[in-house]
């Protein structure tokens, strides 16, 4: 958070000695504020100055680690409440809840079907987080087993669910090296869960009835020297928890609120499965920095992970794999040639299609800046010229037998001059990738 | 401990549209549609005012569809082959505030239908239902301008919403709206300031601000979703700053766009789990993230995916 001048200034001697080279302290605060000099220029600033002074100018919202080693997740640390102002820094960890009451095989079942929630989309892995572990009816031994078992199962960081200071015990006495989030420090429990998180040294979260009582909540618990703290917000309705979690992104970045400069927590609710979809949604675009959902089905977690994977991208960084011959399959000389941009999106997606159709195909990535194939074409960002060109730097023709290249539909017109001069046999592939598979099942052999 | 105020004070509203005409207001309609009007960003009650709950379209064709995968065909295979009863179906049964008419027959590079047949096909949707229409051509131009003139006389007073005019082709449906008492959707291909060109270039014609929808172009969930989030973000929020230009409700064609994507059409790929839950469930999920960047009118097809987001929408709108 950058400060600014006049709050640098109540930090510095107020002697305008000169010392810093500037004439005043002001001087000095306003250059610091700028970020033109270093604190370290003044060499009389008191120690609580400095401190002071290094507090003010943390981030203004906490990055909080869960998990250990290669398995750690990294929450918060935002700054920005719009992608398109930067970026989304740290994706919403997606938690998936086991409960302890489970029987035993259906609890290694449901953590299997948890450790199974990882799919491969664009060229990259994505997956569920995290595992909560609810506790319902058992025993302190009951749940420290469970724990035991999931933690022995799965390298996914936990989340310990229980406002039972024994459970959270009892959980952590067998999890703690991983360093779980404890979930959650009350207007009731804190003091004893603020003195397990610091036992432990593990991220508490904290849950109150309004975000004045949480607010309250952390400064009392930080006091205690805890101060990996995530905000857990829950209001009765899937409204006033967008609301509540826009207030905290807003608090945090637009007025450096540092008792709700927390990463947050939110749960689904109800039974209904769209329904839990449509509030996981709703968090992981607004502001949710962990969202816990029901249920392992696939079908219900896949768009979740896809939501996250589009909102946390880049904005600013253009979407493009390398342009290259790439080879789909166990290529040989008969196989097709397909054309495509360096849009990753357009890309991957044919590349998919290649796949489901199981034939053997070489792509030809041409450089297009990133662009797709109708915005290339509109941005003369590619040609025919410019297709028949990568074609002979890709050396194509020293790998294949035939003479046929396939281009895109969209494209169509670029099949006479590609023809023409540069001596291809061009075949018009389909303008929906979806229906490469059929095109290459069905066309490519006819026309091969 | 006291929180400071995070209410921001937004310089204008966004525009209120209705769509649809009542006979007392010179068309046939037994329902109207209002959507926009709201004084801050989706479903921030506690800044502002949203009186009006995005609106649902179900979409129905001039032809039975052929790409359209089993899972929408169970739905619909019953009465595709005719637009009147498709869009009984839609509004009976399904709930549907607005019924979306696709052209798509009269494609040059399909069935060709002529502007007397798509005449035909938008009298018949007019007659079977009270609710307003979306009307939108095949998205030939050279064609559209000879189908859509048809369509709109047929269907003057009716306040129906046309589409779509874009920054190469807007003279000949502007002129057509204007005369016929019509609104229009202004088509930009996920660029911020082509929309608003669209916007200005309509304008310049005459055609009242208000009297338009922005469709910034949809993509899937997955599939390129995020441009248009984000260029939908931007746009509301320069509406809500005071850009006239970007004041306008925004459509998301969202249906057409899902239901070409193999997340949603495949049974091929077991660990995605069961096709029949995923494929709406796909739709309803690109609705929720479009509801979140600020859609007012959305156009969908599968009726599970309806349903569930106008629960989720009940959800939302409703203030404390
Ligand atoms: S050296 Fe420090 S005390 Fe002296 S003028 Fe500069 S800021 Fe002020």
């Amino acid at each position: 958070m950058a400060l600014t001048g006049l709050g640098i200034y109540k930090h510095l001697p107020k002697t305008n000695c000169g010392d810093c080279n500037f004439p005043t302290c002001m001087a000095f605060a306003m250059q610091l504020a700028a970020k033109k000099v270093s604190l370290d220029q003044c060499p009389h600033v008191s120690d609580e100055g400095k401190a002071a002074l290094a507090e003010a100018s943390a981030p203004p919202m906490k990055l909080v680690k869960i998990g250990k080693n290669s398995h750690e997740l990294l929450i918060g640390q935002e700054t920005v409440l719009f992608r398109h102002q930067e970026k989304f820094h740290h994706p919403t960890g997606i938690a998936v809840k086991v409960k302890d009451d489970l029987a035993e095989e259906e609890l290694t079942n449901r953590i299997e079907a948890i450790n199974n929630l990882h799919f491969v989309r664009v060229g990259e892995e994505i997956g569920v987080d995290l595992i909560a572990v609810e506790h319902s009816s058992t025993s302190p031994q009951g749940y420290a087993r469970v724990v035991k078992k999931v933690k022995e199962m799965s390298d996914l960081p936990l989340v310990l669910l229980s406002p039972d200071p024994k459970i959270a015990e009892a959980g952590l006495e067998v999890s703690a090296e991983r360093r779980p989030l404890i979930y959650a420090a009350t207007g009731k429990n804190w003091q004893q869960m603020a003195s397990l998180a610091k036992k432990h040294s593990s991220p508490l979260a904290l849950k109150g009835e309004s975000l004045e009582e949480l607010a309250d909540l952390t400064q009392q618990i930080k006091k205690l020297g805890v101060d990996d703290l995530v905000l857990s917000v829950d209001g009765p309705r899937v409204a006033d928890t967008l609301q509540d979690l826009t207030r905290i992104r807003r608090l945090t970045l637009s007025k450096t609120f540092r008792p709700l400069g927390y990463p947050t927590i939110a749960f689904v609710t109800g039974k209904d499965p769209f329904q839990q979809v449509g509030q996981a949604a709703t968090y992981i675009c607004k502001y949710g920095s962990i969202v816990v959902m029901e249920g392992t089905e696939p079908w219900k977690i896949l768009p979740l992970l896809t939501i996250r994977q589009n909102i946390y991208t880049d904005p600013q960084v253009p979407n493009a794999v390398e342009a290259k011959l790439y080879e789909i399959g166990e290529v040989t000389s008969h196989s097709p040639v397909l054309v495509t941009t360096n849009f990753s999106l357009t890309y991957f997606t044919v590349e998919g299609e290649v796949e489901n159709s199981k034939i053997p195909t070489y792509i030809s990535v041409v450089e297009t800046e990133g662009l797709g194939v109708l915005n290339a074409y509109a941005g003369d960002k590619w040609s025919a010229e410019k297709i028949g060109k990568t074609l002979e730097e890709q050396k194509i023709k020293e790998r294949i037998n035939h003479n046929s290249v396939i281009i895109p539909g969209l494209v169509a017109v670029f099949r006479a001059e590609l023809e023409e001069d540069f001596g291809w046999k061009v075949l018009v592939g389909p303008e929906e990738a979806a229906r490469i598979p059929s095109f290459l099942k069905n066309e490519w052999k006819v026309t091969s | 401990m006291l929180i400071p105020e995070v209410r921001q004070k937004w310089a204008n509203p966004i525009n209120t549209i209705t769509i649809g005409a009542t006979p007392e207001e010179g068309g046939t309609r037994t329902r109207t549609v209002t959507v926009g009007g709201s004084t801050t960003l989706p479903f921030l009650h506690f800044e502002g005012k949203i009186p009006h709950r995005p609106a649902l379209a179900m979409e129905v064709q001039d032809i039975t569809p052929k790409d359209w995968p089993e899972i929408l065909g169970e739905h619909f295979s019953d009465v595709w082959d005719d637009p009147g009863r498709w869009a009984k179906k839609c509004v009976d049964q399904l709930g549907a505030d607005l019924v979306c008419l696709r052209l798509a027959g009269c494609d040059p590079d399909g069935e060709n239908k002529s502007p007397d047949e798509a005449a035909v096909a938008v009298k018949s949707v007019l007659e079977a239902v009270g609710v307003p229409l979306i009307v939108w051509g095949c998205g030939d131009n050279d064609k559209d301008n000879e189908v859509l003139p048809q369509c709109s006389e047929i269907s003057a007073g009716e306040r129906s919403l046309f589409g779509s005019i874009t920054e190469d082709n807007y003279k000949t449906l502007v002129a057509l709206c204007k005369a016929d008492g019509h609104k229009l959707i202004a088509e930009s291909p996920v660029d911020i300031n082509i929309a608003k060109q669209v916007n200005v270039l309509a304008t310049d014609l005459g055609l009242d601000p208000k009297d338009i929808v922005i469709y910034p172009t949809s993509g899937a969930l997955g599939y390129g979703m995020e441009y248009v989030y984000s260029i939908m973000e931007r746009g509301r929020i320069a509406g809500l700053d005071g850009d006239t230009m970007w004041a306008m409700p925004i459509l998301c064609d969202i249906g057409k766009e899902v239901w070409k994507v193999k997340e949603a059409v495949s049974d091929e790929i077991a660990e995605w789990g069961d096709q029949s839950q995923r494929g709406p469930l796909w739709e309803a999920t690109t609705a929720y993230v479009y509801l979140l960047a600020g859609a007012d009118i959305l156009i969908m097809r599968h009726p599970k995916a309806v349903s569930e987001v106008k629960k989720y929408l009940e959800k939302l709108i409703e203030s404390k």
